[in-house]
């Protein structure tokens, strides 16, 4: 007899994905998937898509959901949990949506302790542009805009999006992880499960960036990127529980 | 029997959206109209509601869009800057067809301008200020009882045609005080029902997804003729407007809000001098009534247009008439309200110069 | 004690080749099938047919959701 011990879960849809080759998204919508299954949560959960290689996000869950403006994700999960705060509500966000366009709405929505949960996806390019620069590219880190590599002197820093929100009061859990092997996606999933339980609990805000691979725009094969993840963004971006009011109770 | 009691416009529209059902408020300070979010902040709590201060008018319309997509009556209120902040998330909010209420309370610009009373956005209210083909129902208050009762009408259409709709005020209708009468609190169990498409978890069902999003030419085109319809049937069934002393017209002014307000006092003295001159004064400014308008005016010699702006309307105006009648227009900018005296003195000049 | 026997079944359409599930597998049991293109032109993961732990590492790396990991079981538990 044979019994299929891991198998896609039902909080996923059957929609083909459609990132590229070796590109991490694919990895963390199974986990989201897998902890929604997990914690039983799938038919009052709603999925807050970006604008990004991600947009399509809402479609690749077995749940109701929308697309929100660039950047505007947490201010769209804002209202629907003020409006229905039975709901869960969580977003999928990139660099750029996150970081940049959406810094306001971001650092805001944690202030106010939003019971809402974030996946922030931090892979220091903009895929779906076509690579240009990231708030959270590396210094030294050639993409299409910053064809020399990133000058701090021109493009400044990368941004810690962690870090700062790491001193806001609303926020319930905060950790940064890496989906590079097993062990870490296991880590991931657990962190990710907490991020939704903060929600649940009414404790708070609750993100988790994941460091991602974008093996095509970083111009390597989907092994190379993971080594450059760990060896680079790592070091940059290194992973870390910032804060954690859910606990293991 | 209700009666009337004396409250300021912004107030007044605050407590008819409550009264129309509206529970759910998010909201940036700006003058002239702060006193709605106000007001919001002290009620909505009282009657079970949710009351938020946003940190832009950027988040704002997108935390219209959130709640909107749940199918609760919600709306927001601005002037003009911050409404030109909010025009990204409404045409979302158009292309993902959700009901909401916009209260644009009308102040001087461009840019910073002032704090006064005006009716520069008129193009942006009605010829759509943000990106792509999209339509927002617009309604043109003239008295703080007519912004009442627009207020009601507004969540009752965005709901009937799951599409924004935006009270166009101005500074005068939001500060002045009037005597109104209010609308009777509306029953929550009996609003529209919206669980054919609302985001509330896919419970039983299959998952609803709400997006004005479609990267195939072919099926963003299908959306785009589903919204152009339902523009259509909007143009057919909506149009509003006000006739006032038009029977025997042999001259007709145009004019929506507070200017048609003023426009009223400037026909009286017109005749009391002898002369008959007609007002039309259209309540909704998308759908524009073009018929009605043009109706009453080709009985007339000309027609002036007066608004508080450099002439935005007026366009409408000859798009109506389409050059049988003449149209001139007169208008003051940048927060200056015209007074009744000084249209009519415009009024005879023009009459003099045949 | 005796050795756990798995199997891999890979969906080899939605497969596209990046070959994280086989950097992944510490047995070192599943490989490209360079013999075949799927409709999207990838050369898909393909399980070498013994070997299998039934550990999971492929299906936790794998970014398209395309592998599902069986375990022997014994009958009497088994359903």
């Amino acid at each position: 007899m044979e019994k299929a011990i891991f198998n896609p879960p039902k909080s996923l849809s059957k929609r083909e994905f459609t990132y590229c080759p070796g590109c991490h998204h694919g990895i963390v919508h199974r986990l989201i998937a897998e902890v929604i299954d997990e914690l039983g949560i799938r038919e009052k959960t709603v999925i807050i898509a970006p604008v990004g290689c991600s947009v399509f996000a809402y479609e690749f869950f077995e749940l109701d959901g929308t697309v929100a403006p660039h950047g505007r994700a947490l201010a769209v999960a804002t209202g629907m949990k003020r409006a229905r705060p039975d709901l869960v509500v969580f977003t999928y966000q990139g660099d750029g949506d996150l970081a940049a366009i959406g810094t306001a709405e971001t650092i805001h929505a944690a202030n106010r302790g939003e019971k809402l949960t974030t996946i922030f996806i931090n892979n220091a390019v903009y895929g779906m542009t076509g690579g240009q620069m990231a708030p959270t590219t590396l210094i030294g880190q050639k993409t299409t805009t910053t064809p020399y590599g990133r000058n701090h002197e021109k493009d400044g820093y990368p941004i810690h999006i962690s870090e700062i929100l790491s001193t806001m009061n609303g926020v319930a859990y905060l950790e940064r992880v890496t989906v590079d092997t097993p062990q870490n996606v296991r880590s991931a999933k657990k962190a990710i499960k907490k991020a939704f339980l903060a929600q649940i609990k009414g404790l708070g805000f609750g993100l988790v960036e994941v460091l991602s691979a974008c093996p095509t725009n970083w111009g390597m094969n989907p092994v190379e990127a993971m080594t450059w993840l760990r060896e680079h963004m790592a070091k940059e971006f290194p992973p870390k529980l910032f804060v954690d009011k859910v606990g293991d109770g | 029997m209700t009666k009337k009691i004396m409250m300021k416009g912004n107030e007044a529209i605050a407590e008819a959206a409550i009264r129309a059902g509206c529970r759910l408020y998010f909201g940036y300070p700006i003058t002239p109209q702060s006193e709605i979010a106000e007001y919001m902040a002290r009620r909505l709590p009282e009657v079970g509601g949710t009351f938020l201060q946003t940190e832009s008018e950027v988040a704002t319309v997108n935390m219209v869009y959130g709640a909107a997509c749940t199918g609760r009556r919600v709306m927001t209120s601005t002037s003009s800057p911050g409404f030109s902040l909010m025009q990204e998330g409404i045409s979302y909010i158009a292309g993902a067809e959700l009901p909401c209420v916009f209260v644009n309370v009308v102040r001087g610009g461009p840019g910073l301008g002032d704090i006064q009373p005006a009716q520069g956005d008129y193009f942006q209210a009605t010829k759509g200020g943000g990106h792509g083909d999209y339509r927002v129902i617009v309604l043109g208050p003239s008295t703080v009882q007519e912004a009442v009762d627009l207020m009601g009408l507004a969540f009752d259409l965005a709901d009937k045609y799951r599409n924004p709709v935006l009270v166009l005020a101005d500074g005068l209708i939001g500060q002045m005080m009037e005597p109104v009468e209010l609308p009777e609190m509306r029953d929550l169990s009996n609003l529209p029902d919206h669980s054919s498409w609302a985001l509330v978890g896919a419970k039983g069902r299959k998952p609803h997804k709400v997006t004005s999003f479609n990267i195939d030419p072919h099926e963003l085109e299908k959306m785009n003729k589903r919204y152009q319809a339902k523009y259509r049937e909007i143009e057919k069934n909506e149009k509003r407007w006000e006739n006032y002393r038009v029977e025997d017209l042999e001259y007709l002014l145009v004019g929506y809000g507070t200017s048609g307000r003023i426009l009223k006092s400037v026909a009286d003295m017109a005749r009391g001098d002898g002369i008959k001159v007609g007002v039309f004064r259209p309540i909704t400014l998308w759908p524009y009534p073009y018929e009605a308008l043009a109706e009453v005016a080709e009985k007339a010699r000309f027609v002036l247009t007066v608004e508080m702006s450099s002439g935005q309307m007026v366009e409408d105006v000859k798009l109506a008439l389409e050059g049988r009648v003449p149209v001139y227009f007169y208008g003051r900018m940048a927060g200056v309200v015209p007074t009744p005296e000084e249209i009519y003195r415009h009024f005879v000049k023009l009459l003099e110069e045949g | 004690m005796a050795r756990v026997e798995g199997y891999v079944e890979i969906d080899t359409e939605r497969c596209k080749g990046c070959g994280l599930c086989i950097n992944a597998c510490p047995t070192k049991v599943l490989e490209f099938d360079m013999g075949t293109f799927n409709s999207k032109g990838y050369h898909p993961a393909r399980y070498k047919g013994t070997g299998c732990i039934a550990c999971g590492f492929c299906y936790m790396m794998c970014p398209d959701v395309c592998i599902t990991v069986y375990r022997s079981v014994p009958a009497t538990v088994g359903k």
